[in-house]
């Protein structure tokens, strides 16, 4: 079986650009990946493209195609959606394929237009993620869903909004620099805990921003970076992806993610590792909450810990386990569609040393991306790796 | 008002709603003793077709809740607005807790599945009383 490695990465600066089209966003990522990749246009075999809410904020469906234009490649190409999950499922395709031998070079990425909506209209918009009937006619919305989770794991396993609020400031501080990032600003524990409210208790600075980007990956075989000798140090050495009910009301547990624990279960095991293993990791924090889930559903600790662990310093850069080296959706930014493999461009950068906060990993070669559809009712996380290292 | 924007019922989900509105809520049950709420063809635990309509118990009970101040557009109107899950026996339902001031929520709170109606459309909704 060939690995299957990052030849080029580009992403664009996640904010608020509302006249920017989608087509535009993904085209800019994606020339930038190929000027990374040193990789012929001509050589690649498909695109996998992830988009949510493409068919809300633009009109347009069926965009495989046209990003397969905007990019420049002539190949065919297949729209991926599992709503803020989306590129990572068309990584999961694209890493399939080629360590089967399918294909030797894949463009995956994804982008979304979303502040043209404006903040209700987003917030509408998001909201299809979650189950139309039992949640969204009820007036669940986004932030409304990873509330009541915040509640029931403040009531099951205690912490409080201070907890949170660490987490939000550990991401901000971690966006300094990273001239990509939607926020580089930092912020203090009172901003977070006097923001306005958002869905109780979640605030504003709790919630990642409503932003435009995108994001691309050049993804090649060994075999093909070998024979056409393609500077590719970084190699994605597993996949996993998990599920769960729809909504909230019909899972087993209020305030845990198990499509998580599912999809780490399956990528350490295509790896060969375990979370002891992981050096660093990009964690889906949608909201503040999202964050401590997740670390606990990846078996970086045990239920009811993880809620401390910004707060105490460990998940911090010059913590033991730095989180959100990005700055996190939080911080960076969250265009749905372009999430998950900008999460793999960063990890990738990272591991390069050709990131604002690599000094923070040197040393490190293993690298997690996790990335959650929805109220985890999708999950899909990578392990990305330092080739020889 | 009609609950569906195109103006078509959706069924299982209607009527449920509408068995709710009569007092006469009720969960699906299959031949294994798993609870699932409508429109299902099988049992989402363990594939079992036999479904069989049980009344709900009266009283449920509050699992959790938020106080929504940013909504969408179609509850714009009525922020701001408690929504929560309630288990009520061997299911769990999402719905808006009316009549309840924020500070007297906690969990475990008995509840009464109910309907009411959303102040910025009329539309109607599945709702939890004080019990
Ligand atoms: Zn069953």
């Amino acid at each position: 079986m060939t690995e299957v490695r990052v030849a080029g990465v580009g992403v664009t600066e996640f904010g608020t650009v509302p006249e920017r089209t989608g087509r535009d966003l993904f085209g800019a990522a994606s020339d930038e990946a190929f000027a990374d990749a040193d990789v012929s246009r001509s050589d690649v075999e498909s695109l996998r493209y992830g988009n949510f809410m493409g068919e809300l904020a633009e009109r347009q469906g069926h965009q495989g195609p046209l990003m397969a234009e905007a990019a420049g490649v002539r190949a065919p190409a297949t729209r991926y959606e599992s709503a803020c999950a989306s590129s990572s499922a068309a990584l999961r395709s694209a890493v399939r394929d080629i360590r089967n031998g399918e294909e030797d070079v894949v463009l995956v990425g994804g982008a979304e237009r979303m502040t043209n909506l404006g903040t209700a209209g987003a917030t509408e918009a998001l909201a299809i993620a979650a189950d139309e009937l039992w949640e969204v006619r009820q007036g669940v919305t986004f932030p409304g869903a990873y509330a009541l989770m915040a509640q029931a794991y403040f009531d099951e396993y205690g912490g409080d909004r201070e907890d949170l609020a660490h987490v939000a400031v550990k991401n901000h501080d971690h966006a300094v620099g990273n001239e990509l990032a939607h926020y580089q600003d930092p912020i203090d524990v009172e901003d977070v805990l006097e923001a306005p409210p958002v869905s109780e208790p979640l605030g504003l600075y709790d919630s990642c921003p409503i932003s435009d980007g995108a994001s691309a990956l050049v993804l090649v075989s060994e075999d093909y970076a070998e024979a056409n000798g393609v500077d590719a140090p970084v190699a994605i050495t597993g996949s996993g992806q998990g599920g769960d009910d729809m909504a909230l009301q019909d899972r087993e547990y209020l305030a845990r993610t198990p499509a998580t624990d599912r999809a780490a279960e399956e990528a350490y095991d295509d790896a060969g590792i375990t979370a002891d293993d992981v050096d660093f990791v990009e964690v889906h924090d949608c909201f503040t909450i999202a964050e401590v889930l997740a670390l606990e559903s990846l078996g970086f600790y045990e239920v009811g810990e993880g809620i401390g662990a910004a707060r105490r310093g460990e998940t911090t850069a010059d913590g033991d386990l730095p989180v959100n080296l990005s700055g996190g959706l939080k911080a960076k930014g969250h265009p749905v569609g372009a999430t998950g493999t900008a999460q793999v461009a960063e990890i990738t950068k990272l591991l390069r040393g050709d990131h604002v906060n690599s000094d923070a990993v040197a040393g490190g070669s293993v690298g997690l991306a996790h990335n959650a559809g929805g109220t985890v009712a999708s999950c899909l996380v990578h392990v990305v790796e330092e080739v020889g290292a | 008002m009609s609950a569906d924007p195109t103006g078509a019922r959706d069924e299982g989900f209607d009527d449920f709603v509408d068995a709710v509105a009569a007092g006469e809520g009720y969960y699906l049950q299959c031949e294994n003793g798993h609870g699932s709420v409508p429109p299902r063809q099988v049992c989402p635990d363990c594939g079992s077709s036999a479904l069989s309509e049980t009344p709900l118990p009266d009283a449920g009970e509050l699992q959790t809740y938020t106080v929504t101040h940013v909504a969408t557009p179609a509850f714009s109107e009525d922020t701001p607005y408690v929504t929560a899950i309630a288990s009520f026996g061997p299911v769990r339902i999402t719905g808006q807790l009316r009549d309840a001031e924020p500070e007297e929520l906690e969990r475990g709170m008995p509840v009464e599945l109910t309907t009411a109606q959303s102040a910025t459309t009329g539309r109607r909704l599945l709702a939890f009383d004080p019990r």
